[in-house]
């Protein structure tokens, strides 16, 4: 049986988006908060991919801040390998920690320091845990990173501005792989690249899970990807998790009436004829969600219960309509 | 934990980086900026004046034709000799005429230059390290710390800047013992023109620090856990240098004429070391009884220094603009 | 036959920049039928906007037209003097961009944006124009139009304001719409909306569509004929089935391939090696060389020129060189 590595529970995170205090106090207003992350929970296998899927204002780019310990979670817990990441990291066993995951972001040209060479990029996590490592050694580590994503040692002397979109990711890629991780976090790794350049990126994902085991959380809003990618998938709307099932069962039977919904609104590539389904309504603003059940208002099924409690994720789906037996 | 082989069947010379690859000059003289420059005819001539006035101030000792503050070079009695022409008793030569104390116009500029640059310059690095460090740490800590910075600028920055120029001089003046005060003169004026323009560089490091600390560069340094003290250094700082860089030199400008307006006021830098703006001072009570030359050359001094130094702010400012390219 | 609403022959934009004249868009020529929807399909940097920049007259300085012609209705519009073109853009060419804030001024109501454009083509009253804009937000799908005219750009939702700008793309009834990746920024579930209302209106208005976007799906669904294409060239064009179905060039092929199904669990994606050239290296001979696995040397010296293979369908590929004794011949003299 496989190692649970990551286990999150009940993950929550509210942001204050009131006025700034004077405003306040002038127009008295009181404070405003935004749930971004509610009560979410999942555990990720180790050297397996676990999606996170959603639409904007889902907190899927939340819930990735919060396991890497950018944001600190309001509530809930992070439990990677045994340890519990609740109360921030600090002194030595943080940083064996720390070492072992990191984080591949959506937009490569931000992610990257304009103003660094690829060589200091890419060795930046040497610098950090490798202290005792020669500069020579940084470079050769360097260049076998580089080679090993496709790019040539001499890239290392470039700047980031001087490569394509996708060979940008690549070495933000080299950089997450420089201090052997094994756990990496992918927020949106492809959403901002070419098809052709997308599908290059994923296969080189693939292969470096396989050749070194490493665990993926995988962000997207892309199901077709998402299908590619991920072992298990959890399907987020307004912060709270609708879904959560193996990727087969998810897309041969979806359950959660959002999660068919997404299904049927990917274009019909493959020209059978199938029409996308008319979708009723736009996703409600996070700061002021619908009551009960977020997606009652575009929901077919939804009842007066979905109106005003709030269902709870049991046996991977969070709908009273499931649950209630009212569609299967 | 030892780090796994990646790549197998290539030697290791093939592998690592090289150490670097092109010039830093030749890539200079390629990029963009240097294009821009080089396309603008109103900066090439900006460049030109600002780099003969600095390098004639620079050089003074060696290339001014009299020391006006030696004594013994001076004659009283060759005062208010009109320019281009020789003096009444010695056998000098004024290009731009004499004083009233039979000093050459043409050496006190090139003295009084000396005085303003090295006042404007250190002037503007005070007020630039200031207000960069306060930037950015107000920009990247935000809340409380970030509130009272701004408040601080803001607060500043409705006052005019000769104005607390002033303020801080006389301060200092009573601070400073009297038989001090005119060796101390021209730190205190550093000090005082300094202090009264740091809160620019404040506002405009923080907004761009804000922004900066924003990017997913930022956030993969934090996750790897360096020290925001090495993350504000090694990343933020070479990344928000673009506007100090346009704001330093708009306010060099402004802290020569700053210095100007001190010493016009007689506040400044004591009359033995005179500046542009004491000659200023100076040069006005004669203006009045014809003798022109004396408020004139370093009046038309200040104003291309100024001038050509704000020419070049402005023209770094458009060239650093991604949107304007 | 009927004659094509829009036919764009061996258009050509260039930008002069100090380092030489970059070409973003080189000797493309196709046709849009009324009624019709292209689509125009590409990667960044294949010169898919510009396209419809040029057509819309709307190149920005120091870029040009540097050859070819645009006839709509018969009439050349690429030469026109600005205020012509200002008059033809919103009267016979509706448009709509990726982000509606481009098309709507923040500062001014829907009402007043609206109307003032109604008034500008067409000869109505303040009164007159108001309730055609109403009508014209009750049919792209904002409930309750009468009350939301009033409000500002802001107060829509990112869906909403792309079907706001779909109306005043419409409003003086065009007879082209070219959109700029409309539904790019938008969640998938509100994407098949936009599409669906875009579409369903220009059928009815009798408007031809020309679909630019990054997004294969989106031209599966919407599109009649779709041109692909890369590094500024015209790469494969024809009906959107046959392309989809069965890709004749090596790029176009890949590209299908490079995209992720839901129904097939591939261990890997059919990837091209590589990236679009930038415009300042665009390789010599055909543009995509370095990343076709069907190259041949004649491909590194000579540009393979658009042939056509079936009805309606052309492409420049090598692997369908021009057949001298055969109607092809006359397809391509017409393409030079």
């Amino acid at each position: 049986m496989t190692k649970t590595l990551l286990d999150v529970r009940g993950l929550s995170r509210r942001f204050d988006v009131s006025q700034p205090w004077l405003n306040r106090k002038i127009e008295g207003t009181g404070k405003l908060y935004v749930n971004a992350v509610d009560d979410v929970s999942f555990t990720v296998k180790q050297g397996e991919t676990f999606a996170l899927v959603g639409e904007s204002g889902s907190g899927k780019s939340t819930i990735a801040r919060l396991i890497v310990g950018l944001l600190n979670p309001s509530g809930g817990d992070i439990v990677f390998d045994g340890t519990s990441l609740k109360d921030g990291l600090n002194g030595a066993k943080a940083r064996a920690l720390r070492r072992r995951f990191q984080m591949i972001f959506q937009d490569p040209l931000a992610s990257l320091n304009p103003r660094w060479r690829v060589v200091d990029i890419v060795a930046e996590p040497l610098r950090v845990f490798e202290r005792a490592m020669s500069n020579r050694d940084q470079r050769l580590r360097v260049g076998e990173l580089l080679t090993l994503v496709g790019l040539a040692p001499e890239d290392g002397v470039k700047f980031p501005h001087q490569f394509s979109g996708g060979q940008r990711q690549r070495i933000a890629i080299a950089r997450a792989l420089a201090a052997n991780p094994d756990f990496i976090v992918c927020d949106e790794p492809t959403s901002a690249l070419d098809v052709s350049v997308q599908a290059q990126i994923l296969n080189l994902m693939k292969d470096l899970q396989k050749d070194f085991g490493l665990t993926y959380v995988f962000i997207s809003h892309n199901l077709q990807v998402v299908r590619h990618m991920a072992n298990d998938i959890g399907v987020l709307y307004l912060g709270r998790l609708a879904e959560v099932a193996e990727a087969g069962a998810l897309f041969d039977a979806p359950k959660h009436p959002y999660t068919r919904m997404l299904l049927d609104a990917v274009p019909d590539i493959e020209m059978t004829g199938r029409r996308r389904k008319q979708v009723e309504g736009e996703i409600p603003s996070p700061i002021d969600p619908p009551s009960g059940c977020a997606f009652h208002p575009r929901c077919p099924f939804a009842n007066d219960r979905c109106k005003r409690d709030v269902p709870k994720v049991l046996a991977g789906v969070a709908c009273h309509a499931v649950q209630e037996g009212r569609i299967s | 934990m030892e780090n796994r082989k990646l790549v197998k069947d290539i030697p290791e010379q093939d592998l690592i980086v090289p150490v670097r690859a092109e010039g830093r000059l030749a890539r200079a003289l390629d990029s963009d900026i240097f294009y821009s420059w080089r396309t603008s005819p109103v900066t090439v001539v900006a460049t030109f004046v600002a780099l003969s006035l600095i390098l004639l101030a620079v050089f003074a000792p060696l290339i001014a034709p009299y020391n006006p503050f030696n004594p013994a070079s001076l004659n009283l009695m060759d005062g208010f000799t009109p320019p281009a022409s020789t003096g009444a008793f010695t056998d000098n030569y004024f290009l731009m005429g004499a004083d009233n104390q039979g000093r050459d116009v043409l050496s006190t500029i090139m003295y009084g230059s000396r005085v303003s640059l090295f006042v404007g310059i250190l002037a503007t690095l005070f007020a630039m390290t200031l207000g960069v460090s306060l930037g950015l740490i107000a920009g990247y800590n935000g809340g409380t710390i970030d509130a009272v910075i701004m408040r601080v600028t803001d607060i500043q920055l409705s006052f005019p800047a000769i104005l607390i120029a002033l303020l801080i001089f006389g301060i200092a003046r009573g601070l400073i013992p009297a038989n001090q005060q005119e060796s101390m003169a021209v730190w205190v004026l550093i000090l005082a023109i300094g202090l009264s323009n740091w809160a620019q560089f404040a506002r405009t490091v923080r907004g761009a620090t804000m922004v900066e600390r924003q990017k997913d560069y930022v956030s993969a340094a934090r996750i790897m856990g360096v020290h925001p003290i090495l993350i504000l250094l090694r990343h933020v700082l070479p990344n928000v240098l673009g506007p100090v860089l346009v704001i330093g030199t708009i306010s060099l400008a402004l802290a020569i004429i700053e210095e100007a307006t001190l010493s016009f006021l007689g506040v400044g830098v004591p009359p033995t070391q005179p500046s542009l703006g004491t000659l200023i001072r100076i040069g006005q009570q004669f203006l009045f009884s014809g003798e022109w030359w004396i408020l004139f050359f370093p009046a038309v001094t200040l104003i291309a220094l100024a001038l050509s130094v704000n020419l070049l702010g402005d023209w770094l400012r458009d060239a650093l603009n991604p949107k304007l390219r | 036959m009927t004659e094509p609403l829009l036919s764009v022959r061996n258009l050509t934009v260039e930008f002069p920049t100090r380092r030489g004249i970059l070409t973003a868009v080189q000797d493309i020529s196709f046709d849009i039928m009324p009624g019709e929807v292209l689509g125009v399909v590409g990667e960044s940097g294949a010169g898919k906007s510009m396209t419809g920049s040029a057509i819309m007259g709307l190149i920005d300085r120091p870029g040009r037209i540097a050859q070819g012609e645009v006839i709509l209705q018969g009439r050349r519009i690429d030469n026109l003097p600005d205020a012509e073109m200002r008059k033809i853009r919103g009267r016979k060419i509706g448009m709509i961009f990726q982000d509606p804030l481009t098309s709507l001024n923040p500062l001014y109501r829907i009402s007043e944006q609206l109307i003032e454009t109604i008034r500008t083509h067409l000869p109505l009253s303040e009164t007159e124009a108001r309730k055609k804009a109403i009508g014209l937000l009750d049919d792209v799908g904002i409930p309750d139009a009468s009350r939301r005219i009033d409000d500002y750009p802001h107060q829509f939702s990112g869906g909403m304001r792309q079907r706001v700008v779909i109306a005043l793309a419409l409003c003086a009834g065009p007879d082209l719409v070219i959109a700029d990746e409309p539904t790019t920024a938008l969640d998938v579930s509100v994407q098949a909306q936009i599409i669906d209302v875009m579409k369903r209106l220009c059928a009815e208005n009798g408007a031809s569509i020309m679909l630019v976007t990054h997004d294969m799906g989106v031209i599966a669904e919407t599109a009649d004929c779709v041109a692909v294409m890369y590094a500024g060239r015209i790469a494969e064009i024809g009906p959107v089935r046959d392309v989809i179905k069965d890709a004749q060039h090596p790029y176009s092929s890949g590209l299908m391939g490079a995209i992720p199904r839901l129904g097939a669990n591939l261990d890997r994606l059919t990837q091209i090696p590589g990236s679009m050239p930038r415009l300042s290296a665009i390789p010599r001979g055909c543009a995509f060389n370095p990343r076709c696995p069907h190259v041949m040397d004649k491909c590194h010296i000579d540009q393979p020129q658009a042939v056509q293979t079936a009805p309606g369908r052309r492409v420049a590929c090598w692997l369908y060189p021009p057949q001298d004794s055969t109607g092809t011949n006359a397809e391509r003299q017409t393409a030079q």
